[in-house]
């Protein structure tokens, strides 16, 4: 039965209707006249506290709330790939298209009560059943079919989670929207029709069959990232940093390079340009992975900071749920959600309007077990269903705490749960070190999971060198506090050396340009070799420090060779890595020179 | 209770607390509608309806309560949101912080009538800014690029000179192979009145009135006007630039008053105080004005913003300055210890940023030597600033030779690149040249962020 009640107050994005018994939590409502989307938040003898998704103004006590009988849900099927929706799911250029039509003059504005639904209804897929059969027993995950979603992307017809029976029809290969059924299943006696699409709560979580641990890296081509600070398929991640430190480039360049099959970029509270960077570049950049456009492996999800707040709250939930359910067809899928302090920023308002009793900086007290559940839903699985698929959602949230101060509560909170901590710094950022990720600040929990990968697929070696670059740049950090005191002139050869190659770690390694069309970019491969251009240079200078030689000589030896390692990350493409062996050993030559000039002179 | 085409009225005022009266008895009231409040000697004012339950109204009036009293009050509930009557006609006019003529020019004849808050621009249909604004001034031109449909705040310190250096930017702003004159929408908010009288005395001299209009709330007026100023400028840019096609620069000055008046608000209504007191929803408030800038597809016309805002005890990480950087596409930052220097713009360029300047710059746009320009001159200059600090613990005379140089580009860099005339409208070549003459003063091969090509092409030392 269908609930029906009456707006009794309003304040902001928060709306109260009484006579709403029989509501449950957390169901989809329709509020007022427009018939605006809302969810139900809290319940209280029959008064529903409502957050709604949409403007509030204009709307009066005494409107009427009718309750959906279903919680907050996402439509799951092909079609989404290449999308731009809202927090609620609606999708954006749909909108536009609408709005064009009914109120011209209007229609570059997201305006109220627009009811469409999130994929297209008359779309028609090209189905190609799988290898089940009439009569076969199915249930929750099985595949029935394959439709080609996208050039990239092979849709995986599956079984929804919670269904079971005995398969009674399955649809001959042909074409079908996503209204057509395709298979019945019979269980108790009743016949079931499946979609192509199917629904799915966003505020739990989709079912796999065993959770497994990240094994694999999940390349990203930023040499900080892959070479220092890896992430793994499956692992959590965060961004902090002040503003204009470099988190949503960040998060762009994981988007775009990255070595994931399907990518949910949720744009939560930040600006709509940043949007609209990723709708008109992503068309036109290739996958580095597979050559395809960019485009057709993602879905963005976009609720802009001057969006509704209450669709804000929403949209991290519709975005992890999309990615679930790539999960679950057996792909990789990476989320980023570019800011996370908006998100907690927007459950902070709610519960204000709520007036529930605040804890740290007015953040509710359930904000840590928010974290602690959205991040959980990250990870490796064995999926559900036949045949055996296993499936990643890896999952990265930038932070932006209030004047750069990680001692704030969503920093704070998101530490705990996330293994991987890419701490950017203002600092740098002025300095204009790009990415400015603190190689003393951030870790992560990865390193030695991946390290088989490298070992296996780039070098044995790797771990090694990447331990030795690390080393350097630790104690550079401690030896610039001395120099601060007395500069540079007491300190040892052996350290001078440090400082040399340090800075050329720093500008021929760590920093990356995510605008250079050469850099932005670098292969496993080529990460490699500069990283082993560097410290083969070191070792060697090392050794000649050691017998006695200056390190100012060592620098000097390199000439303009120097210029040419600074400058390798942006002047050698990843398809000519070779160029870097040949410096390489060019680097060492010009020290061998050295050696036999300070024996002459001896 | 009285009705008449949807205005409803009221006299039972229960409360009255700072900026809100609470009116009871209210049937039907909506959530942001505009009243009317007649105190007993006859004088209106107007307010919104902040809160509404089933019979009683909170109302924000923006004159302010003084004078108001709970008997003999009469409260009109209008049945609209605040609304602006828009036309083109606008422009080389002056209103009020509500958006009331003030000038005792003709009436306005209204075009469209629209809602003040407006409605968010649907991402997708937005189209990225791309087009290069140039300024005259080398540090944001050369630096720190702006581009039509940018956000690009300025953070001053009370005392500098942001004014003129928006001025400035006003007066010389083009775009390159276009004649078309940026239309300008200018709104003060709580700002003092010799401010305004600089800005309209500019605005005369430099016979720009005619394409200028300006909303003008001053710090004697009630500050509850000041949440509504940069949402009426604004509703005229988004009419000027999506319905008439023009180019609009809009200057809001000072968003520090409007963030003020903004925690006025909050502590009356008592609501949960983030940081400094400052209402926790101030992020989202602050970008609903923000982000109304932009280009469309579709649309000829575009909203170009410069917010100047004074940063409390030249705090950047003070709240207001912390919100708006996290808004908008970049910051301005001027900086004291240069204007004590004698330094015009005082701009610190490392603290400053524009992130739109990548799509706005390069061959065809500017040159195809200004990205890697740019890096190299905030990568010198970063280096020459920490060796400052050194030099000063352990001289200079213990520096090595290339360090040396770094320090001495540094001042070169604040004398010759950064310091200009209040009326140097400088070419982007000359700007980049200028780049060039001081780079060539540190050794060639510490310019790693320039390829060899560039330099080639134009280091002093290979050109002509
Ligand atoms: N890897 C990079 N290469 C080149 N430039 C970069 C890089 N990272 C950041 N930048 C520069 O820094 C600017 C700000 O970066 P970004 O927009 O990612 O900051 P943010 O941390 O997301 O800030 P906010 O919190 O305000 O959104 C960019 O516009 C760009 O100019
Ligand atoms: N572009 C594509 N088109 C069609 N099928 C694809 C595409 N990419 C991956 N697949 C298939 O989807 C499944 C999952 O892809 P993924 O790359 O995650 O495989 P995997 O991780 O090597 O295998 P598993 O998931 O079994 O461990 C595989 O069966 C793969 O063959
Ligand atoms: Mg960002
Ligand atoms: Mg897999």
């Amino acid at each position: 039965m269908v609930v029906k009640g009456r707006i009794s107050r309003i304040t902001g994005p928060l709306v109260v209707a009484e006579n709403m018994t029989g509501i449950q939590m957390y169901e989809m409502v329709k509020v007022g006249e427009e018939r605006l989307i809302g969810e139900v938040t809290r319940i209280k003898g029959d008064e529903a506290y409502i957050q709604v998704y949409e403007s509030t103004t204009g709307l009066k006590p005494g409107e009427i709330v009718e309750g959906t009988g279903s919680p907050l849900s996402v439509e799951l099927g092909p079609g989404l790939l290449g999308n731009i929706y809202d927090g609620v799911q609606r999708p954006l250029p749909f909108i536009a298209e609408l709005l064009t039509k009914t109120s011209p003059k209007r229609s570059i504005f997201v305006e109220r009560g627009i009811d469409v639904s999130p994929l297209p209804r008359d779309k028609k897929w090209h189905f190609t059943p799988g290898e089940i059969k009439v009569g076969d027993k199915v249930s929750g995950g099985d595949l029935l079919g394959l439709v080609q979603e996208t050039e990239l992307i092979l849709h995986k017809v599956m079984v929804p989670p919670n269904e079971f029976g005995e398969l009674t029809w399955i649809a001959p290969e042909g074409d079908y929207t996503i209204v057509d059924p395709i298979a019945e299943i019979k269980s108790n006696g009743k016949v079931k029709e499946i979609y192509l699409s199917q629904r799915w709560p966003v505020r739990f979580p989709r079912p796999y069959n065993l959770k497994l641990d990240p094994s694999e890296p999940l390349i990203t081509g930023l040499r900080i990232i892959d070479t220092l600070f890896p992430m793994a398929k499956g692992g959590t991640g965060m961004i902090p940093g002040g503003f204009g430190t470099g988190k949503t480039v960040t998060m762009h360049g994981l988007a775009q390079w990255s070595s994931a099959n399907v990518v949910l970029y949720i744009g939560c509270g930040e600006r709509g340009n940043e949007m609209t960077e990723v709708l008109e570049r992503f068309p036109t950049y290739k996958d580095p992975w597979t050559g395809k456009p960019l485009m057709e492996r993602t879905v963005l999800i976009a609720n802009t900071s001057n969006m509704p707040v209450a669709a804000r709250e929403a949209s991290i939930y519709v975005g992890i749920t999309i990615a679930e359910f790539y999960r679950d067809m057996g792909y990789d899928v990476l989320l980023v959600a570019d800011s996370t302090s908006r998100w907690a920023e927007a459950l902070r308002e709610i519960a204000g309007r709520l007036e529930e009793m605040p804890a740290e900086e007015g953040y509710p007290s359930y904000l840590a077990s928010r974290l602690a559940e959205f991040y959980e839903r990250a990870g490796r699985v064995k999926t559900i269903g036949n045949p055996n698929r296993t499936g990643s959602v890896t999952v990265v949230g930038a932070v932006s705490p209030p004047g750069g101060d990680f001692t704030e509560p969503v920093t704070t909170h998101t530490r705990r749960f996330t293994r991987v901590f890419w701490a950017l710094d203002t600092a740098l950022a002025y300095s204009r070190h790009y990415p400015a990720i603190n190689w003393i600040l951030s870790y992560s929990a990865y390193v030695d999971t991946v390290s088989e990968w490298w070992a296996k697929n780039v070098d044995p070696k790797w771990k090694e060198y990447r331990d030795e670059i690390m080393d350097i740049l630790l104690r550079e950090n401690e030896l610039q506090e001395i120099v601060r005191l007395v500069g540079t002139e007491s300190l040892d050869e052996s350290d001078k050396l440090v400082l040399d190659v340090a800075r050329m770690i720093r500008d021929g390694f760590l920093k990356q340009n995510a605008f250079d069309p050469i850099d932005t970019f670098a292969s496993p491969k080529k990460q490699f070799e500069l990283m082993k251009l560097i410290i083969d240079y070191y070792r060697k200078a090392s050794e000649l420090v050691h017998s006695g030689i200056q390190a100012s000589k060592a620098k000097e030896a390199l000439g303009r060779l120097y210029v040419d390692i600074v400058k390798a990350r942006f002047s050698i493409p990843n398809d000519k890595i070779e160029m870097i062996e040949d410096l390489r050993k060019r680097t060492l030559n010009s020290l061998d020179g050295l050696k036999s000039k300070e024996v002459k002179s001896a | 209770m009285s009705s008449l085409y949807g205005i409803r009225e009221y006299s039972k005022i229960v409360e009255i607390k700072g900026p809100l009266i609470v009116v009871e008895g209210v049937s039907r009231a909506s959530y942001d509608e505009i009243v009317e409040v007649e105190l007993s000697d006859g004088t209106r004012r107007r307010g919104r309806v902040l809160d509404v339950s089933k019979n009683i109204a909170i109302v924000q009036v923006f004159e302010g309560t003084t004078g108001i009293t709970t008997t003999g009050t009469r409260v009109r509930f209008l049945g609209r949101p605040l609304e602006l009557p828009v036309s083109e006609d606008m422009l080389g006019r002056i209103f009020n912080g509500l958006g009331e003529p003030i000038d005792n020019g003709p009436e306005i004849v209204a075009e469209e009538k629209y809602d003040i808050n407006g409605s968010p621009i649907n991402p997708a249909v937005r189209a990225y800014p791309e087009d290069f604004i140039q300024t005259g001034v080398s540090a944001i031109d050369g630096m720190n690029t702006l581009v039509r449909g940018q956000k690009l705040p300025i953070f001053s310190g009370s005392g500098l000179p942001h004014n003129i250096l928006a001025a400035q930017i006003a007066r010389q702003a083009t775009v390159k192979g276009e004649g078309e004159e940026f239309g300008v929408v200018f709104a003060a908010i709580g700002i003092k009145y010799d401010d305004y009288l600089f800005f309209r005395k500019f605005f005369e001299e430099t016979g720009a009135l005619n394409r200028v209009a300006m909303f003008v709330n001053l710090a004697d007026e009630p500050a509850m006007i000041r949440l509504v100023t940069p949402r009426v400028a604004l509703t005229l840019a988004e009419y000027l630039a999506y319905e008439k096609d023009l180019h609009i620069l809009v200057i809001l000055t000072d968003m520090t008053n409007y963030a003020e008046a903004l925690r006025e608000i909050s502590s009356s209504r008592e609501e949960v105080p983030g940081r400094q007191g400052y209402p926790g929803y101030m992020y989202s408030d602050l970008a609903s004005i923000y982000e109304r800038a932009g280009r469309v597809h579709g649309k000829k016309g575009s909203i170009t913003q410069i917010p100047i805002l004074t940063m409390p005890n030249d705090d950047i990480t003070h709240p207001i300055p912390d919100l708006t950087g996290y808004i908008t596409e970049g910051q301005i930052v001027l900086s004291r210890d240069l204007y004590n220097k004698g330094i015009y713009p005082p701009i610190n360029v490392l603290m400053s940023l524009s992130r739109l300047m990548k799509e706005g710059i390069g061959p065809g746009k500017t040159r195809d030597d200004h990205a890697q320009v740019s890096d190299q001159l905030y990568a010198s200059y970063s280096r020459g600033v920490d060796l400052r600090s050194l030099a000063a613990v352990v001289g200079e005379e213990s520096l090595s030779e290339t360090d040396r140089k770094f320090l001495k580009f540094a001042d070169l860099f604040e004398k010759k690149f950064l310091s200009q005339g209040i009326r140097e409208n400088r070419s982007i070549e000359n700007t980049l040249d200028l780049a060039w003459n001081i780079l060539s003063e540190i050794p060639e091969e510490e310019l790693t962020n320039i390829k060899e090509e560039m330099i080639k092409k134009y280091h002093p030392k290979y050109k002509k």
